[in-house]
């Protein structure tokens, strides 16, 4: 059998680790970008294009152009045949006149493949909802935990660490897209919140999944060391989580592989949630309760010294 | 016990064929009578989010009025613009979400929605001391006795868009109904051979002169109309001016052929995801596994089927698409979850039978709780959503939604009455197909 429980120092570092380096790229993307976040027009307001052009046209040129017409502040991004343009906040009109200003200064036929705008003040609502979701659900997933469990002696407990399993895996999608946006470019919108708050109900699923074995356990008293029943019923369930999760992941990353562009980044999200999910739930959860049970707080800082 | 199986399986089957039934004939439409209802990002179109200036409102009648009658007045325009399936919503106390799909010129209806179109006719004053000339509305008497403006209201909603033979250039015809007929025949009794203004949105658009004594009915001419401007101010005519004046505040745009690309991406996708999935099941669970499959194909075809039949409610974005491979692994999930329990009930020494029960009952509270928490998730995106008026957060809770419910239903009565069914029938009975390859020998029962 395996021993997670054991090793539950190990999967707390390394835990530590990609929650640390998450922070550590938020703040250094907050220095160096001024912005944790790359923050897509959703959340800061502002003009989103893809267009095609025809005969295409050199992204210098195209720069070159939109500062011309007094687009000094545009972002040009090279997709595989588009650009990809972000501008302020422009209105229907001045849209219509810049497209037909561009197509006549750079020689091309333009078609708009995609448009976005989104208003400064609007962008502020969605961004400060966005949040407020994300914590109504972890609180939402904390009561029906508790409420779940409610039999079990300190119900709490078991929500908290749920909880916990979830703000870890929020923390490390987050870094890991300030990574991206900090090296790659990559911007999060409103769609980047929805995979989140996808991850969170997959990731609790799993969770619930071996507290509820745990419970079983408990109540058939197959062993009177908590960390012993802990353990056996991660490995109980530890065939149905990674099965689960390999069929999940299947269909998702043939999605992020195939999928198109639109939703790429959306299913990236997913793809990372379903992994980390898994991982927390069988490494994280479990053990995260025993050390609560035991009081053995020291377990949580494995780099600390350990009392003799 | 039986007989209960099978009158399930006659009710399962019996649903099937209903499902089958709503979702032919599969054609270019995509399934069904009615057809899916595909979302802006995969038929193309625009999404327009309109915030209205309420301290602009008529003080007489309350916000909610105002609001109603300005999207009664925008359904008009759509409607005469001839857009298919529009969406005109409001959001909050102040927001007017409209949807176009396959809305080509997308400039042309923005123009055509937003703008108040308030006309007015105004009549030259000279200031007597600058000698400067200025327009001011042209007042008469009513029938009521009361002096009264004379604007767009008092039109009949049937201006035409006609060719002036002359100049070649379009004009707009149009009739005044009693009241306004009234007015318009005082106004030009007294401006005759004077010029009078035109007035839309207080631009000015003409000045002809006054030619002689009109009642009924008059045209508008410009020397720069396009046809299409023509058109499009003629509709706004007819629908009557906003009652309060629009922003525009959030606008997504989407070509058809994006969308076009982004369906046949994601059909390639779930396709490979699909085999990927039933292999797996296949090789691992053998004939639980199999059985999976097959109700996980059920499963497909009920939830084509709920699309079909509610497609006025539940519009299909690619959100709501990953929404859909996403609960297609839960709905494995469940499957697993109970398989999973009965492998163990199997290697513990118990019956078939038995252990395929115990599976069932044991998998069903972790089965419970865990998509519970993510119905959890689902409504609190759908509030997310439907504050700013995000299609494609609402298209992938909805989904998410519905495809969780009908996963618990395919695993817990799909799954349970075949697999009752091959065991009641005797006809598979060697573990190894169920995937424990060494069950101990039997406890003492």
């Amino acid at each position: 059998m395996i021993d997670f429980v054991g090793k539950k120092q190990w999967f707390f570092l390394i835990s530590w680790i990609l929650v640390i380096t998450g922070i550590a790229s938020l703040i250094i993307s907050q220095i160096q970008l001024g912005t944790p976040l790359r923050l897509g027009i959703d959340f800061t307001g502002g003009t989103s294009m893809m267009l095609h052009f025809n005969p295409q046209v050199e992204q210098e040129q195209l720069r070159q152009e939109l500062t011309n017409l007094g687009h000094p502040e545009a972002i040009i991004q090279r997709g595989e045949d588009d650009f990809l343009i972000r501008l302020r906040e422009i209105s229907p009109q001045e849209r219509e006149d810049l497209i037909k200003e561009l197509e006549v200064s750079l020689g091309s036929e333009i078609t708009v493949h995609e448009y976005d705008m989104v208003s400064g003040n609007i962008a502020t609502e969605t961004a400060r909802n966005a949040i407020i979701a994300v914590i109504i659900a972890a609180v939402a997933m904390l009561f029906y935990i508790v409420w779940a469990f409610r039999r079990m002696p300190k119900p709490f407990r078991w929500g908290t660490c749920a909880v916990i399993c979830l703000i870890h895996d929020v923390f490390i999608i987050v870094g890991i897209f300030s990574l991206l946006g900090w090296l790659g470019g990559v911007e999060i919108d409103a769609l980047f919140i929805t995979g989140l708050l996808a991850v969170v109900g997959y990731s609790i699923n799993n969770i619930v999944v071996v507290f509820d074995r745990i419970r079983e356990n408990i109540s058939r008293h197959i062993s009177s060391d908590f960390a012993v029943t802990v353990n056996s019923s991660i490995v109980e369930t530890l065939g149905r989580c990674l099965n689960t999760s390999l069929t999940t992941l299947f269909v998702i990353l043939a999605l992020f592989l195939f999928g198109g562009a639109t939703i790429h980044y959306f299913v990236l999200v997913l793809l990372l949630g379903v992994i980390i999910g898994t991982y927390d739930s069988i490494c994280v959860a479990g053990p995260l309760l025993v050390v609560w049970e035991k009081g053995e707080w020291s377990a949580l800082l494995p780099w600390a010294k350990r009392p003799a | 016990m039986r007989r209960r199986t099978v009158y399930l399986l006659i009710f399962i089957l019996a649903l099937f064929g209903f499902a089958l039934w709503s979702i032919v004939p599969v054609n270019t439409k995509l399934l069904g009578p009615n057809g899916l209802r595909l979302g802006l990002d995969l038929k193309g179109g625009s999404q327009l989010l309109y915030e209205a200036d309420l301290s602009k409102k008529d003080p007489t009648i309350t916000d909610a009025e105002a609001m109603a009658s300005v999207i009664d007045k925008i359904q008009r325009r759509v409607d005469q613009y001839g857009a298919a399936e529009p969406v005109i919503q409001k959001l909050g106390t102040d927001r007017i979400l409209v949807q176009l799909p396959g809305v080509k010129n997308i400039d042309e209806a923005l123009k055509l929605i937003g703008q108040v179109a308030e006309l007015d006719f105004r009549e030259q004053k000279i200031d007597a001391s600058s000698g400067n000339t200025t327009w001011v509305i042209a007042k008469a008497v009513g029938s009521n006795g009361t002096e009264e403006e004379l604007t767009g209201k008092y039109l009949k909603p049937n201006a035409t868009v006609e060719l002036d033979p002359q100049k070649n250039k379009p004009v707009i015809a149009f009739e005044w109904n009693t009241e306004g007929a009234i007015l318009f025949k005082q106004i030009t009794t007294r401006n005759l051979n004077k010029p009078l203004g035109i007035f839309l949105d207080n631009e000015l658009i003409s000045a002809p002169t006054v030619q002689a004594v009109i009642e009924a009915e008059g045209v508008i001419t410009s020397e720069t109309w396009t046809l299409q401007e023509a058109k499009t101010l003629a509709i706004q005519l007819n629908s009557g001016a906003l009652d309060l004046p629009l922003t525009i505040i959030d606008q997504r745009d989407v070509d058809a052929s994006l969308g076009a690309d982004s369906v046949r991406q994601s059909i390639l996708a779930a396709a490979i995801g699909v085999i990927l999935l039933s292999l797996f099941m296949l090789l691992y669970y053998r004939l639980p596994g199999l059985i999976a499959c097959c109700s996980l194909g059920i499963y497909g075809v009920f939830l084509l089927a709920i699309f079909s039949l509610f497609s006025s409610h539940i519009t299909l974005t690619l959100p709501g698409f990953a929404g859909f491979i996403v609960s297609l692994g839960m709905a494995v999930d469940a499957n697993v979850l109970i398989f999973e329990r009965m492998k163990e009930e199997l290697r513990g020494g118990r019956s078939l039978a038995a252990a395929v029960e115990a599976g069932f009952n044991r998998a069903w509270p972790a089965i419970r709780d865990s998509n519970i928490t993510t119905f959890i998730a689902c409504i609190i995106l759908f509030w997310l959503g439907g504050t700013f008026g995000a299609f494609m957060v609402r298209g992938f809770a909805l989904i998410l939604s519905i495809g969780v419910a009908l996963s618990m239903f395919t695993a817990i009565v799909v799954t349970r009455t075949f697999l009752r069914l091959i065991i009641g029938s005797k006809a598979i009975t060697n573990p190894a197909a169920y995937g424990v390859t060494s069950v101990p020998a039997k406890r003492g029962t």
